[in-house]
């Protein structure tokens, strides 16, 4: 008995020391915001850009999309972003570091400093907008569907798939989630966590279609051409892809608009794009 | 003061449960405070007056239940169903486990043993994207039978403990009086039994609210995944996540305080 209260307190005492711990630095960022406007005006308050430069590595938080950013055979990473954020890294003069998150919790984990700047093939939306900040676009990126023959076959047109009785799967926390719901809103919509899980399900012949931004279901139609096809001929949305930053810090937002102006100036940003959605020179590298 | 003297008088306004619960409270201000901390220390921009609309709404029109509600509806339906099939499977399982047929105590083992020894979420996912497209099994029933198969291997080693726990004397009498086994079971055996298991099979029906989370992953519109929906379109992370908890512990909790009425009917106290 005597043991367990000489536990309890010694666990309260280290709980409040850590507690002090902690909440020194917290202390110190509210007495500078307490501070005269003048400590507020200087330009290096604290951009993650000179937190980054000091650093001398860049975190990118993406998650896997193909082409957008895969696994090479020797489990290293490859693919358009990929290169975007490599470059990006060498015109800032640091190491480049990748951390790999899931798509769903990609902005929060940006919030909460997990890495610096989201370079993962990030449409913009409103939405999305109310908590980053976005880059300038530097692509732009479509939505498509993919069908099941058996299930859908002969269809022609997004109406088509505007019913009750059509059911669609999409990758939860996508603009393709959110595309499905503003151009089907009668359908039914399936939310997965993983891609590979709406492709499943679409083979299984369980969906009618799957909705995704291109190419994937341009590579899925010619993958499997004996049970799945593409309903429309074009991109039913155009989407602009930008950089996501934190909210607030005009110093790295001005540096990223301007690096894609440049880096779009020089012909870079288009050539690579070519590369990763329009060859297939790059296929042999991941199998 | 010593420790005797502490000890002395047990009772809701001793002085020994007025310290601990002094104690207690110091130790959950301590918790409450770093969390507090730690949330200013990410910058979080906390915008709680956003969630209410997700919980109901009220217009010209009326009272309208928002998602996470309706997630609330699907998981009742999900775990009311699951409730009672566990119990069966249980029920079932313990008793070809206890039965003198070779066959029926295999099947119980292995099936016991299969179940309790894989993830959970390995089996949801087996049986929605492997055996439901052969069967043609819909989301809905691939979860019940998924989560009804689960926690069934666990009631039914909480139901065998609490049978075999039964004393010896008791079935002595009953085979002595003549009763055939399903006699024996329905009149002498089980209802001491149940008074037995049910505040571990209270935990384990707990369990089953609380893993019915994970049908999220296949797609089906449960509390959690109307929750991961909200959070994806919003990215109000934080406070959906506490409010989704806030509700599992809110019904969890309801659950324990009616199988605690149910505890003292069964042992003749009136609540």
């Amino acid at each position: 008995m005597k043991r367990l209260r000489i536990l309890a307190i010694t666990t309260l005492f280290i709980l409040l020391a850590s507690a002090f711990g902690c909440s020194q630095e917290p202390i110190q960022q509210k007495t500078d915001k307490n501070a005269p406007a003048a400590t507020a005006a200087t330009p290096e308050s604290g951009s993650q850009l000179d937190v980054i430069l000091k650093r001398g590595t860049i975190r990118v938080g993406f998650d896997t999309f193909k082409p957008w950013a895969m696994k090479d055979k020797n489990g290293e990473y490859i693919g358009f972003e990929i290169e975007v954020a490599r470059q990006m890294a060498k015109d800032m003069g640091v190491k480049v570091e990748f951390v790999p998150t899931k798509w769903s919790g990609i902005i929060p984990a940006l919030l909460t400093g997990k890495f610096d700047i989201i370079i993962g093939g990030m449409s913009v939306t409103p939405q999305r907008n109310l908590k980053v900040n976005f880059s300038l676009p530097y692509e732009y990126s479509g939505m498509s569907i993919v069908a099941s023959k058996k299930l859908a076959g002969g269809r022609s047109s997004i109406d088509d798939f505007n019913n009750p009785a059509t059911t669609i799967a999409v990758r939860l926390g996508t603009t393709a989630a959110e595309a499905a719901k503003n151009f089907l809103p009668k359908a039914k919509i399936l939310f997965f966590d993983e891609e590979s899980q709406t492709i499943q399900e679409l083979l299984n012949a369980r969906v009618h279609a799957v909705v995704a931004s291109n190419p994937l279901p341009l590579n899925l139609s010619k993958e499997y051409a004996d049970q799945l096809y593409l309903p429309l001929k074009d991109d039913f949305t155009k989407e602009p892809i930008a950089f996501a930053v934190k909210k607030g810090d005009l110093d790295f937002l001005n540096w990223l608009n301007n690096w894609v102006r440049v880096t779009m100036s020089k012909g870079w940003l288009q050539n690579r794009y070519e590369y990763w959605f329009f060859t297939n020179d790059w296929e042999n590298q991941i199998q | 003061m010593s420790a005797e003297f502490l000890n002395k008088k047990i009772g809701p306004l001793s002085l020994a449960a007025l310290a601990d619960t002094a104690k207690t409270l110091l130790l959950m201000t301590g918790i409450v405070w770093l969390l507090v901390l730690g949330s200013q220390r990410l910058g979080y921009n906390w915008q709680w007056y956003r969630i209410p609309q997700y919980l109901w709404t009220v217009t010209d029109k009326g009272f309208t239940w928002g998602p996470l509600m309706e997630g609330l509806g699907v998981t009742f339906r999900i775990t009311g169903i699951s409730l009672v099939l566990m119990l069966v499977i249980g029920l079932t399982t313990a008793l070809m486990r206890m039965s003198n047929s070779w066959a029926a105590q295999g099947v119980a083992r292995g099936y016991m043993e299969l179940i309790r020894n894989t993830p959970l979420l390995i089996q949801i996912f087996f049986i929605y994207f492997v055996i439901a497209p052969i069967l043609d099994i819909s989301a809905f029933r691939s979860a019940v039978i998924a989560l009804s198969l689960f926690e069934g291997a666990y009631a039914s080693e909480i139901f065998r403990a609490g049978i075999t726990s039964i004393d010896k004397g008791q079935w002595e009498a009953a085979m002595s009086l003549g009763m055939g086994p399903y006699a024996m079971y329905r009149h002498i055996i089980l209802p001491q039994a149940v008074r037995r298991v049910l505040p571990p099979l209270t935990s384990q029906a707990v369990s089953l609210i609380k893993d019915s989370a994970l049908v999220s992953t296949i797609a089906i519109l449960d509390l959690t995944q109307r929750g991961r929906m909200i959070d994806a379109e919003t990215f109000l992370t934080f406070e959906i996540w506490f409010t989704v908890a806030a509700i599992y512990l809110v019904v969890t909790l309801a659950l324990s305080g009616v199988v605690w009425l149910l505890e003292r009917q069964f042992n003749g106290l009136k609540a």
